[in-house]
């Protein structure tokens, strides 16, 4: 079962961190925020090359704003680790 | 053997602060959403947590050795209560007060995920007491606080960190800050 | 809108309403000694868990917008409620929230026949085995609530919750959250509302029309509803009609045309620009062959989401008056999600832009790209339907646009460049 990266997006201010660790997957708009470069844009598919630093950036993120959703280990809905 | 406890007591508090100075300056950069240089901004933000974590360790070792001083007078209560202790009571004090801050402020940052956001900024927040209380602790405590080059320091600092909280309450503080200034009307 | 009278299954001895006229039957402002008379008796405490499969065979979808089937959410409450005496039983909410500024028949529809909505709600938490009830709405419909709640000893529980005249208060998290804290903003869903909504309870959140809906067929049955609308579209929904003429709410079948809904509001044809279904989350339609429609091809089919139904007249600018909709839509905005809180007034900007000529080819490729930035981006379907509402304008409105961008517009009420 495939992982999405989940986008809090009342949560979410734009600090950059998780694009620039998910260069791949997510870009920024014009004020900042993280936009999927393509698919699901609140629910981003994860591939396997992408995982680690997909929690590398739930676990960055300063607002909290992401979480694993769906799918493999450690991945009931917490944010992995801290 | 006292000799030596007494001489790394005094500079692993001194390098405790000056690395606390620097996590600091690097807490408010990372908030601004700004890269430095080359470095990225996760980069900046697992600086900010290991400079932090890292002082920490030297906050442990500037108390760890005075408490086994005898030359320190320095006993377990005075590590938790602050403004008892024997030799200049009220800036050991702010020590004690500023270790508390400091212990407060590592624990929540670790237990980040687990308390959510609100507590822990709520908590983060009170590094901007604990700061200038170290400082004040190390110039009216330090046997070297008011030495010529130490003050030279703190002047440095005070101006690194006071410029940097001027920063943040600018209106161009955010990276961000332009693109969405004509957002919110 | 005929009204007529046949046998319904003997069993009842009761004559259920036939025809489109069926919400409002016990006429205005109805008490339930005439509610009653009106629809027959509804044994509450004699519903179950298999009013669902029946709700399922009717077809009965939500009329607050958004179509979902109104059976799957009660299903999926249903099954959330975890086993055990001292689990926490499920929470009901009939929304009756209408912020947005053209929509007025659930506050038609609670004032008028208060008891329907009530009987859904009692009806629906039996379902699901409910045990906390709620009727969310604006405070100009308490007195009339307190009043229909008081006459009948089975709805004192239900409790009343004040929806804030906000736009955004109608959306269903936004319910639990204005029940839960007093503030109606939307929150991100960790997980579905059916499975933990307030206070951790699972969660069904219903329309006060679908409750309605919910209080007939209880009664009537599946077959009774499916005898008016199409298949796809069964039954009957409410509409809002605005425009030209004073604002009136009509119950229409599902599947009507475009065409017909004008003739019933008495609005000649061609005294009309463009009509907006579905409010300011809606589409803009010139009213060709359109059906009113949960499904179908866009091309002929046109969702009435919250059922508003809004008529440019002849002479409007559609431009100007989609921009003046964008701004209050990004004024609207709940300001917790960056793409909307940003976004929707950058999207106000350029469309105000066009619609006051100025001479810039670039900015309607500017307002495409602004939608496709922000689509999808969001805790609540704000922003999607707000770049749904431009889509169209800039679809129905594309003679208009040229004009615009050669400084000219075509309509009477534009206003000077």
């Amino acid at each position: 079962m495939s992982r999405t990266l989940h986008i809090d997006w009342t949560k979410c201010d734009g600090r950059g961190l998780c694009t620039e660790l998910l260069p791949g997957l997510l870009g920024r708009d014009d004020w900042g925020y993280p936009v999927a470069r393509r698919g699901d844009r609140t629910d981003i598919a994860i591939g396997r090359d992408d995982a680690e630093a997909a929690d590398e950036a739930i676990k960055l993120c300063p607002k909290l704003a992401l979480r694993v959703v769906g799918g493999g280990a450690g991945s009931s809905g917490r944010p992995a680790g801290c | 053997m006292d000799e030596a406890l007494w001489a790394f007591g005094r500079v692993s508090g001194f390098v405790s602060l000056a690395l606390f100075t620097f996590s600091v300056l690097l807490g408010i950069l990372n908030r601004s959403g700004r890269r430095l240089l080359v470095l990225p901004r996760f980069s900046i933000s697992l600086l900010h947590r290991n400079i932090a974590l890292l002082a920490t360790v030297f906050l442990g070792l500037h108390v760890g050795s005075l408490l086994l001083d005898s030359y320190a007078k320095l006993n377990v209560i005075d590590v938790l209560v602050p403004f008892l202790g024997a030799y200049r009571p009220f800036w050991q004090g702010l020590g004690t007060v500023a270790l508390d801050l400091v212990a407060a402020v590592v624990v929540t940052g670790l237990l980040r995920h687990r308390l959510g956001q609100r507590t822990f900024k709520a908590i983060h927040w009170l590094t901007y007491a604990m700061w200038p209380i170290a400082l004040a602790h190390a110039i009216g405590n330090g046997t070297d606080g008011t030495g010529k080059w130490f003050l030279v320091l703190a002047v440095a600092s005070v101006a690194a960190v006071g410029g940097a909280v001027i920063w943040r309450l600018s209106a161009t503080f955010l990276e961000t800050a332009k693109a969405r200034e004509g957002g919110l009307r | 809108m005929t009204f007529r009278e046949t046998a319904v299954p003997e069993s009842t001895g009761w004559r259920a309403p036939v025809g489109t006229f069926l919400l409002f039957a016990a006429g205005t402002d109805a008490g339930y000694a005439r509610h009653v008379d009106t629809f027959g008796p509804l044994d509450v405490d004699s519903v179950g868990p298999e009013l669902i499969s029946v709700l399922e065979a009717s077809g009965l979808t939500g009329r607050g917008g958004a179509a979902f089937a109104s059976w799957r959410k009660m299903a999926a409450t249903a099954q959330s409620r975890p086993a055990g005496i001292l689990a926490p039983r499920p929470v009901v909410i009939g929304n009756g929230a209408e912020g947005e500024p053209l929509s007025f028949k659930d506050k038609t529809l609670l004032a008028e026949a208060p008891h329907l909505v009530i009987d859904g709600l009692l009806a629906a938490a039996r379902a699901v085995g409910g045990s906390q009830l709620y009727l969310y709405a604006g405070p100009s419909n308490f007195p009339a609530l307190e009043r229909a709640i008081s006459e009948r000893p089975a709805a004192r529980g239900i409790r009343l919750a004040e929806a804030p005249d906000r736009f955004i208060a109608g959306e269903a998290s936004a319910a639990v959250n204005a029940i839960a804290t007093g503030s109606a903003l939307p929150f991100d869903k960790r997980r579905r509302l059916s499975e933990s909504g307030l206070k951790n309870r699972p969660t069904l959140v219903l329309n006060v029309e679908t409750l309605a809906h919910i209080a007939l067929i209880a009664r009537y049955g599946a077959a009774w509803f499916r005898s008016v609308g199409s298949a796809v579209d069964p039954g009957t929904r409410l509409i809002s009609v605005s425009g030209p003429g004073p604002d009136q709410v009509l119950e229409v079948a599902g599947n009507v045309s475009l065409g017909e809904v004008l003739y019933l509001s008495q609005i000649d044809m061609a005294n009309v620009t463009a009509v907006l279904v579905g409010g300011y989350h809606g589409r803009w339609v010139k009213p060709l062959d359109y059906k009113l429609s949960i499904s179908g091809p866009a091309s002929h089919v046109v969702r009435p989401g919250a059922g508003v139904f809004h008529v440019l007249p002849a002479g409007y600018c559609g431009l100007e008056t989609t921009a003046g909709i964008v701004d209050y839509l990004a004024g609207e905005s709940a300001r917790q999600c960056g793409p909307c809180m940003f976004g929707l007034p950058a999207m106000a900007g350029v469309l105000n832009r066009i619609a006051y000529r100025e001479r810039d080819p670039r900015l309607v490729r500017e307002l495409e790209r602004l939608g496709r930035l922000v689509a999808g981006r969001g805790a609540c379907h704000h922003p999607d339907g707000t770049i749904q509402l431009i889509g169209s304008a800039l679809d129905v409105f594309s003679d208009e646009i040229k004009a615009h961008l050669a400084g000219t517009c075509t309509t009477v009420n534009g206003r000077a460049a």
